[in-house]
């Protein structure tokens, strides 16, 4: 069963034993949690509630008529010049890089942080065929040069202390050993400026698409997206179908939302809004501009209006930083780029239900996830939804016949008020009895609990009772 | 069939649409535009860019932005954008900023050696400490490659936030192929969670606040 799964996992349990790992993930989502919760509070942003309401609204509205909004897209963005490329999966995103990069005689290209490149995989499509991508965000930087995976979703070396930065560095650039973060961040800074100049492709990703503008918009604190973005003569975004909303105004809201949500800013650094290759006249900027969509296992996810609401979420972290299980775990026993309580939920729905079954039990379903998200995604109803898809997938495996059937007359039983009181009479007589939990599925469930005895008079009893009394 | 096709049949299929159908009515904008008078607004501006550990310089004239400028540069180089607030206020004759670049292959080289990055700014936003560039003749490189960033921001321009500019632009797009907003200096925490300045963008950023209006 996947719970016993996820106990026995070697990995999981040699995180949990990690005192480094453990101190690391805790303070530093501690410390992101916090200071969300500053900025969201009703006396620093008493609209909030208000926010997340019309996020969601936008958001719902926006999928429920997708195909018009990617259209529409699409016309605007090629009347400012740009090109928008479809791409199915991860390799034809992949196809159309290599491709361009080949055509224009391209080998080193320079790349923001990216989630959806991390999906699919991009950089070892690229490297395998002769391309040079370099990450420029720093903590991605630090993940690709110690050829790790990240960690969290807008942090991605959290789990890695200065002294592993130290090592790091000083083994892959030569340079000499700083312990310092400040001295550190300035090795990169030297190193990948001259990866800005020279690259001939920049690559990003794109936190909103805006269908009235064909624009992209990119949320940041570095600069490395604004240079990954102006400096190379090509810029690509490559961005989800479903990073889509209608138009310009509503970055009010989202703008409001996401940096507060991710590191309780107000608003990120730089805040990029571009909508085509640079113009006659314009000082600098790229000269060709691509937007790639991606599907990838998206549309698919649409057809259910449930769990549509998945495909909601701005990427913000903040569902990670509240949740118990990653504070534990970690971001690397999650499978595939995205982790936390978001990552439970899209990773098995894009992958299929059968790869990760027990993703979706990884949850105490507490709702602290929900609670916290700047879209209000029901992420505990999602989890209990793919619970469900995995239970009923695997009918008819022995195991759990005997727990599934007596589910079912219980079930069967509640929905009939009579027979249930009846049942409730019968048990608190022969509960008495012993040996009634020494076989089946309730010996299983018995050996590590105390079996509770039913009350002598039952609660029915007792209010009919009750009520008898005071007339 | 072709990706687009496949995708957004795949997409019109999951949704029950078909080809050409309009949307649902759209759910209105949410824009509420705060009322705060303008010595306020660049109080809070101020507060909330040196927060960030930007600087905020008052200047009543043009003029007086150019001494503040050039008190701030000293000895060292400048590079300066062709914003027009700029030639206004007489920075570009300053004696050691060079500007008035029309290829970008000088315009690079000038940025990255220069230590201090001089644009103007469209617009400020007070709720945020932001600056704003939306001019399609400003340029990118300047306020991004050098170390420290000098910005001239008109009090007239200064706008209560987000919502007041969507107001005003609705579409940004229309105006030029980048717009940004720039909320104090370049900045990371992913060490350790440790703030660091000036990772790839300037460590600096100095706002100058003008009262005279540029005409």
């Amino acid at each position: 069963m996947p719970l016993i799964q996820i106990e026995q996992d070697n990995n999981i349990r040699s995180t949990v034993a990690d005192s480094k790992i453990q101190r690391a993930v805790y303070s530093a989502t501690a410390r992101l949690k916090e200071k969300r919760s500053e900025v969201v509070s009703s006396d620093a942003l008493p609209e909030y509630q208000d926010l997340r309401t019309q996020a969601n609204l936008i958001k719902k509205h926006t999928l429920e008529n997708l195909d018009h909004y990617l259209e529409q897209f699409e016309t605007n963005l090629t009347a400012n010049g740009g090109k928008l490329i479809w791409a199915r999966d991860g390799k034809e995103v992949a196809d159309f890089i290599l491709n361009l990069a080949k055509q224009r005689g391209v080998k080193m290209l320079v790349k923001s942080k990216s989630m959806t490149t991390e999906e699919i995989h991009l950089n070892e499509h690229l490297e395998q065929h002769g391309i040079d991508p370099v990450e420029t965000d720093l903590g991605e930087y630090i993940i690709q040069l110690a050829h790790d995976r990240p960690y969290h979703i807008v942090a991605p070396a959290v789990h890695m202390t200065r002294l592993d930065v130290a090592d790091v560095l000083e083994k892959n650039l030569h340079v000499q050993r700083e312990e310092e973060p400040e001295k550190q961040a300035m090795i990169a800074r030297h190193t990948l400026r001259e990866k800005f100049l020279a690259a001939g492709i920049g690559i990003s990703g794109g936190n909103f698409l805006i269908a009235d503008s064909g624009a992209v918009t990119i949320v940041e604190n570095e600069g490395n997206a604004r240079l990954t973005t102006s400096a190379p003569r090509i810029h690509i975004a490559v961005v989800g179908i479903e990073k889509m909303i209608p138009r310009a105004q509503d970055l009010a809201v989202f703008l409001k939302l996401l940096g507060r949500s991710g590191t309780g800013q107000l608003l990120t650094v730089y805040t990029s809004f571009l909508s085509g290759p640079r113009r006659p006249g314009d000082a600098d900027g790229p000269d060709e501009f691509y937007v790639i969509l991606m599907d990838n296992g998206r549309s698919r996810l649409l057809a259910d209006p449930e769990k549509r609401q998945s495909l909601y979420c701005i990427r913000c972290g903040a569902c990670l930083n509240a949740c118990p299980v990653y504070r534990k775990i970690g971001g690397h026993n999650y499978p595939g780029a995205y982790s936390g309580p978001i990552g439970a939920i899209i990773t098995p729905q894009y992958q299929g239900i059968q790869q990760n079954p027990w993703l979706p039990f990884a949850s105490s379903l507490c709702g602290a996830c929900a609670e916290v998200c700047p879209v209000k995604i029901d992420i505990p109803r999602i989890l209990l939804e793919l619970r469900k898809e995995v239970v009923e997938s695997r009918a008819g495996s022995s195991d759990s016949f005997a727990e599934r059937k007596a589910f079912q007359i219980y079930a069967w039983m509640m929905r009939r008020p009579k027979l249930y009181a009846l049942a409730g009479k019968l048990a608190s007589t022969f509960a008495a009895l012993p040996g009634l939990t020494s076989f089946g599925p309730a010996a299983k469930w018995a050996r590590t609990r105390e079996v509770p005895r039913p009350a002598s008079k039952s609660f029915r009893d007792q209010w009919r009772d009750r009520k008898r009394a005071a007339q | 069939m072709t990706s687009r096709q496949q995708i957004l049949n795949d997409v019109r299929k999951a949704l029950g649409r078909a080809p050409g159908q309009p949307p649902a009515a759209q759910p209105q904008p949410r824009i509420v535009v705060p009322q705060i008078s303008t010595e306020d607004r660049i109080r809070l501006f101020q507060e909330r860019l040196e927060v960030l550990g930007g600087k905020v310089h008052r200047a009543p004239t043009y003029a007086h932005a150019s001494s503040i400028v050039a008190g701030l540069i000293e000895n060292s180089t400048a590079v300066a954008s062709n914003a027009l607030a700029l030639r206004h206020a007489g920075i570009t004759s300053l004696p050691n900023v060079s500007s008035g670049y029309t290829d970008e292959p000088s315009l690079r080289a000038a940025c990255t050696t220069a230590p201090f990055g001089i644009t103007g700014a469209d617009y400020g936003l007070a709720e945020t400490g932001s600056i704003v560039t939306i001019a399609a003749h400003e340029s990118r490189l300047v306020s991004l490659l050098p170390p420290v960033h000098i910005a001239l921001l008109s009090a007239h321009r200064l706008l209560t936030g987000l919502d007041e500019f969507y107001t005003l632009h609705p579409l940004p797009a229309s105006k030029s192929a980048s717009t940004v907003f720039i909320t104090g200096p370049s900045r990371s925490a992913d060490i350790e969670m440790i703030l660091v300045r000036g990772v790839h963008g300037p460590r600096v950023i100095h706002v100058i606040v003008i009262d005279e209006e540029l005409i």
